[in-house]
């Protein structure tokens, strides 16, 4: 039995925890390619046209998968509880894919995570298990072993952010979903861009995100949606450690399009510039974009150093 | 600050309970709401962000017309979509703009919690008696259910008026009068009265009509102004229009996970917001042999976007035609017209084949 695992939204969170539960179960299982032309391509073909960039792109890779494996995993999240909420397209998305490819022979496993129904995050992957045949004491450890491979890794991820946070170089706070931020067709050439010209990109999803998730409110009291409330924390966190911020959401961000013009409104002191990928234009404008947003940036480091 | 005067914005014909309830029930001023027209779409555009859903944007302008209007105090509700966080951007955004108001953010008092409510409009009116929103809360919760079935009979008949206009002309007199109505007894009267009323508009429905189902997202399906009109566009072809949603059947006598087993070959989980009914609904009416649905929900609403791809499936299952209409504030009254005769040529022609 092979597991299908699309390369888009929730995997760049979560990748750790079922490589790790898969491989501790002696699972088999393929990740589609890094997102590339021809995967997007297939994404914008299949998706409705308003969806946002992220999905369409999510549903190329899961195209990808089919023939590939046995079984996809397309998680479906509700709520995290009192953490939050989030965007209505993880609740949908299990549907989605499955309506989209439904002529396809498609198979998708069962991950359902909705706390506010108990459907916690453990027994999903117990659940897991024993869809795959495995007993339940060598779910449980899988799960246990992979939970502790997540946290050693996000620890480390940590670290070296909080390194670069001490350089002495212009350091800008991309606030980004995980899923455009280290996607390599969208996050990753701003990434690039911004090293290249002697920035220092800092993640604002890899900030530790229990204590961005307590400090959003310090922004906004009433955002509903988890992901966004972690992001919003980063900057909470990081505001006066960085010299400016990058809002970057993908094309019919849902979520983005009201929380962002919270944080431009509300955060006056650092100068922020609002990216749109829509996945289609070329890098040209994108970096003409950033490349006047860090000579400003740099214009108001001189004067303050005089 | 001075006396309240509150406002909550304009929903279709609501704003009638809104303001029993306020008036008789928190002892407040009510501001009705200025009708949705061009003018709040382009205020609300104008001080929205870009890529933010129409409804956001109706809300907004709404808000700036009520407080043109005289009100000082505004109420937003929350919901589970970005409903949810219109509330603090509206009031940032009013803040911004210099309107020193009340904002009273529903988003705050869980659902979960009612008492979270009251202290919510204990703000507003620190004399607030329970006693008496016990009293007209019945009142108001009833109003609702009757004025959605009026317009339900109305959504289904006025398109096969004899005389043009019967219908319209009840409906408002109903509406003008539920807003002197305090008690159940004088609610009942009035219900029955213009029921009667109502019954008595000759109409001339052929045997066999056409008839077509709305379904779709909350605020657009229910703000005619933000549909074009278009429930009224369709019954002048001489169309039966049929929807089912509103305030009554999604909030009062929300359907008990029965959709859920209903639907559950198109979709195993809830998609969120509106996207259950939608599916539910359009499932229904191609069950029951209509002649075509038509789905209407403003630019962006992600719920809804999900929802097509099922739509599409129960389209190729039953064989009925699905219009889509997605509404930003740039949509033309010309190209929806088109589009709704050309669909009428379409499921006519289907019809007679």
């Amino acid at each position: 039995m092979k597991i299908g695992i699309p390369k888009g939204l929730l995997y760049y969170r979560y990748s750790y925890l079922w490589k790790t539960f898969f491989d501790e179960l002696d699972i088999d299982y393929i990740i589609s390619p890094d997102t590339n032309k021809a995967i997007m391509d297939k994404g914008l073909g299949y998706a409705i046209d308003e969806a946002c960039l992220s999905s369409k792109i999510y549903l190329g890779h899961v195209e990808y998968l089919i023939g590939k494996c046995d079984y996809i995993l397309v998680p479906r999240i509700s709520n995290y509880g009192s953490e939050g909420t989030v965007c209505t397209k993880f609740q949908a998305i299990y549907d989605i894919v499955q309506n989209t490819f439904r002529d396809r022979g498609i198979k998708l496993l069962h991950y359902n995570i909705d706390y506010k129904n108990l459907e916690i995050e453990m027994n999903a992957f117990l659940k897991m298990g024993k869809f795959l045949g495995k007993r339940k004491s060598a779910a449980m450890r899988a799960y246990y072993l992979a939970k502790q491979a997540e946290k050693t890794a996000r620890i480390m991820d940590e670290k070296h952010q909080e390194q670069l946070l001490n350089e002495d170089k212009i350091k800008i706070l991309l606030f980004a979903h995980d899923y455009n931020i280290f996607d390599k067709h969208i996050g990753k050439p701003i990434i690039d861009y911004l090293n290249e010209m002697g920035a220092v990109p800092i993640i604002g999803d890899l900030a530790d995100k229990k204590s961005a998730l307590a400090k959003s409110v310090e922004i906004s009291d009433t955002l509903p949606w988890k992901y966004s409330k972690e992001l919003v924390g980063s900057i909470a966190l990081y505001r006066e450690r960085v010299d400016g911020i990058i809002l970057i959401s993908s094309f019919n961000c849902g979520p983005d399009s009201l929380v962002n013009e919270i944080i431009i409104r509300r955060v006056k002191n650092k100068p922020i510039l609002n990216l749109t990928v829509d996945g289609q234009e070329g890098s040209a404008g994108m970096e003409t974009r950033l490349e006047s947003f860090l000579d400003i940036i740099k214009f108001k480091k001189d004067d303050y150093r005089g | 600050m001075a006396k309240y005067k509150v406002s909550f914005p304009q929903l279709g014909n609501y704003y009638v309970p809104l303001e029993v309830l306020f008036t008789e029930g928190l002892g407040v001023e009510y501001i009705i709401p200025p009708p949705i027209t061009k003018r709040t779409l382009e205020i609300g555009s104008r001080y929205s962000p870009d890529s933010v859903c129409a409804p956001f944007k109706y809300t907004l302008g709404n808000f700036i017309e009520t407080i043109e209007a005289g009100a000082n105090t505004l109420v937003q509700a929350g919901g589970v979509c970005r409903l949810g966080y219109y509330g603090e951007l509206d009031e940032q955004i009013l803040r911004d703009l210099g309107y020193e108001v009340r904002f009273v953010n529903l988003a705050k008092a869980q659902i979960s919690k009612p008492y979270t409510f009251y202290n919510y409009f204990k703000e507003i009116n620190p004399d607030l008696s329970l006693n008496k929103i016990a009293q007209i809360l019945p009142v108001a919760l009833q109003m609702v259910q009757y004025i959605d079935e009026f317009e339900d009979y109305i959504r289904k008949n006025i398109g096969f008026e004899e005389e043009q206009g019967s219908f319209t002309s009840v409906h408002q007199d109903f509406l003008a009068e539920l807003r002197q109505v305090r008690t159940k007894q004088e609610l009942k009267k009035t219900y029955h009265k213009y029921g009667k009323y109502l019954k008595e508009i000759k109409v001339q429905i052929p045997q066999n009509p056409l008839r077509v189902g709305i379904v779709g997202e909350y605020y657009t399906i229910m703000e005619p102004f933000s549909n074009h009109y278009m429930e009224k566009e369709l019954a002048q072809m001489g169309i039966v229009v049929d929807r089912w949603m509103n305030v009554t059947n999604s909030l009062l006598h929300r359907p008990q996970k029965k959709d859920k087993e209903r639907i559950k070959h198109y979709a195993k989980y809830n998609m969120g917001a509106t996207s259950m009914f939608t599916i539910d609904k359009a499932l229904e009416f191609a069950k029951k042999g209509y002649d075509g649905i038509i789905h209407v929900k403003s630019s962006g609403c992600t719920p809804e976007i999900d929802a097509m791809p099922v739509l599409q499936n129960i389209s190729a299952d039953y064989k009925i035609p699905v219009l889509y209409f997605s509404f930003d504030s740039q949509t033309s009254d010309i190209g929806i017209q088109t589009r709704l005769e050309a669909f009428y040529d379409m499921i006519m022609m289907r019809k007679e084949n």
